[in-house]
């Protein structure tokens, strides 16, 4: 998928014919981005004509303008910044639980039997049914929005994890022992990178379910972070600064994903799956 | 240099002694007393059908299994040996680790207080012994399944083994690569003086590389053959062939 042009060919090829590929090459890095280019545009074009009334959508031109302003009164960076603290806080302690309990449950029979069907248990609640709950006993301090992440990243990261240690090639642990690998070092060795692939499966799905539950306790029970900037707001009829909160949203949401899959490649850089750049 | 019968075994090649070995696995005995004496540097062939405990046999050899009753015993002259230190073991498949380059899988069969510094030059000199020196860096991946089963045989042999086990390993190869394979093992075997335990279900490879060829059948040695033939073989041979008919013929009488 490189692309790569054999080396004769490429001594062959008229200067002209290897431009050509190279304007090819961008036209198809271009692609993915036309149709929300093309978008953007129309939306543009009808607020200007006055076919989008201003106060259901404003033109993009004002939602970046709302931008503008709330990065330049420092707003927008706060409120990113609590945000992001959030998500990362929460994710961390979910999905280093949900990667301790599945490693535990994956290796051991009895931590299976012990806690699985439990996990399982919980895991068919949908965790933003606990948000009444949690305001009462968190009020909508710090902890409520922690937990609540938490406990939406703990699933995913749980039972991929899991997921990942039982599918380990017994073969290949059958082997290392042979070889005189003891168990830290078979976990290391062997377990964990067998597990690797799963346990990215869980990751991005969590990081997923991180800002869906993010977004949900901050529109409803906070006083500070995107959604609580996106809920106050709308008391004021701010359209665009909502527009904007929620384009903030799908950027972070974005480049948490990006983040997850550049570890990913660079993790996995022996499974021929994820090695085409 | 060639006529002679056996290789001359290296000074720690180790010596198997096997005394009424007996294992089940809660069920009917697999192996019902099994008596077994494997000089130091002696390349064993074992034959016998599918599911007569073959590799049960090796892996208590291995040390992978405990015998049910029974004694097994390594020694380098008089020196006992600890199976996970002496014995290395070729599986039917590579085994490879997928995440490890060629040359990090072949660092695994290294004892595990190897220095540092000596590492990567051992498992360089494992490779450049099997043909694949170039390929250290690459992914396992990228190679065929000769290949592959090359680096396994370099992982096995980079700790120097007193004792090689192979369980089936060339099975799954085709027919060209195997007899190349078959002539690289028995290379490497004059060359280190290890001795052998090669399980196959190929009669014409077991009298082609072995000194001798036991067959196991009900859990017992059915038969016990010393192929006192010069080396190297050549396929095809008559001698060769009248072994491996005697070792058919009985093989086929198992059977009814
Ligand atoms: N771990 C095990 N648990 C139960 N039965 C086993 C186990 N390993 C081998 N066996 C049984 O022992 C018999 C011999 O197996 P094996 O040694 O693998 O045969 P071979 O290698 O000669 O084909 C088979 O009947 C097999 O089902
Ligand atoms: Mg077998």
């Amino acid at each position: 998928m490189s692309g790569a042009v054999l080396p004769q060919a490429g001594l062959a090829a008229p200067a002209a014919r290897r431009a050509g590929l190279a304007w090819r090459g961008l036209g198809r890095s271009a692609l993915p981005w036309l149709l929300p280019a093309l978008l953007l545009l129309a939306w543009q074009a009808g607020s200007m004509a006055g076919w989008i009334e201003e106060e259901v959508l404003p033109a993009p031109s004002a939602v970046l303008a709302a931008g503008w302003d709330l990065a330049q009164s420092g707003e927008l960076l706060r409120n990113i910044e609590v945000s992001a603290w959030r998500a990362l806080a929460g994710f961390a302690i979910g999905g280093g639980l949900g990667l301790g309990f599945g490693v535990l449950t994956g290796l051991s029979r009895l931590g299976e039997r012990l806690l699985d069907s439990s996990v399982q248990m919980l895991r068919n609640i949908p965790h933003l049914a606990l948000i009444p709950l949690v305001i009462l006993w968190f009020g909508i301090d710090e902890a409520a929005k922690l937990f609540l992440v938490a406990l939406g990243s703990f699933f995913p990261v749980y039972v991929n994890t899991m997921h990942g240690v039982r599918s380990v090639d017994p073969q290949l642990v059958e082997m290392g022992r042979a070889y005189g690998m003891d168990a830290p070092r078979l976990f290391r060795r062997i377990v964990l990178p067998g597990a690797l692939p799963s346990i990215f499966v869980g990751l991005r799905y969590g990081l997923g379910i991180m800002w869906l539950t993010l977004i949900v306790a901050e529109t409803i029970a906070a006083n500070s972070g995107i959604g609580y900037m996106a809920m106050h707001a709308r008391e004021f009829m701010l359209v665009d600064v909502v527009v904007f909160s929620i384009l903030v949203y799908a950027l972070l949401g974005k480049l948490a994903d990006s983040l997850a899959r550049l570890l990913e490649r660079l993790c996995l850089s022996w499974n021929p799956a994820y090695r085409s750049a | 240099m060639d006529g002679m019968v056996q290789a001359p075994a290296r000074a720690g090649a180790a010596a198997v002694g096997i005394r009424g070995l007996r294992k089940d696995f809660g069920g009917p005995s697999v192996l019902q007393g099994i008596d077994l004496d494997i000089p130091a540097g002696q390349f064993l062939a074992v034959v016998g059908r599918s599911g007569c405990g073959k590799s049960t046999l090796l892996r208590l050899i291995a040390g992978l299994d405990r015998p049910s009753a029974g004694t097994l015993a390594l020694q380098a002259g008089p020196e006992r040996l600890a199976p996970e230190a002496a014995v290395r073991l070729m599986f039917q498949e590579p085994r490879l680790l997928p995440w490890s380059s060629i040359r990090g899988n072949v660092e695994v069969g290294l004892a595990r207080d190897t220095p540092a510094a000596l590492r990567e030059a051992r498992a360089q000199a494992a490779l450049a012994e099997v043909g694949l020196a170039d390929r250290a860096a690459e992914w396992p991946s990228v190679l065929s399944g000769g290949q592959k089963q090359r680096v396994a045989l370099a992982r096995a042999l980079v700790s120097r083994p007193r004792l090689l086990v192979l369980d089936e390993p060339l099975g799954a190869l085709d027919a060209l690569t195997r007899i190349g394979m078959q002539a690289l093992v028995e290379e490497v075997w004059r060359a280190e003086g290890f001795t052998a335990v090669l399980v196959t279900h190929d009669v014409g490879e077991a009298v082609a590389l072995a000194d001798r060829v036991i067959l196991l059948e009900r859990g017992r040695v059915a038969m016990d053959l010393a192929i006192d033939l010069p080396r190297p073989r050549r396929r095809g041979d008559a001698a060769l062939a009248g072994f491996e008919a005697r070792i058919l013929e009985r093989l086929l009488a198992g059977e009814r």
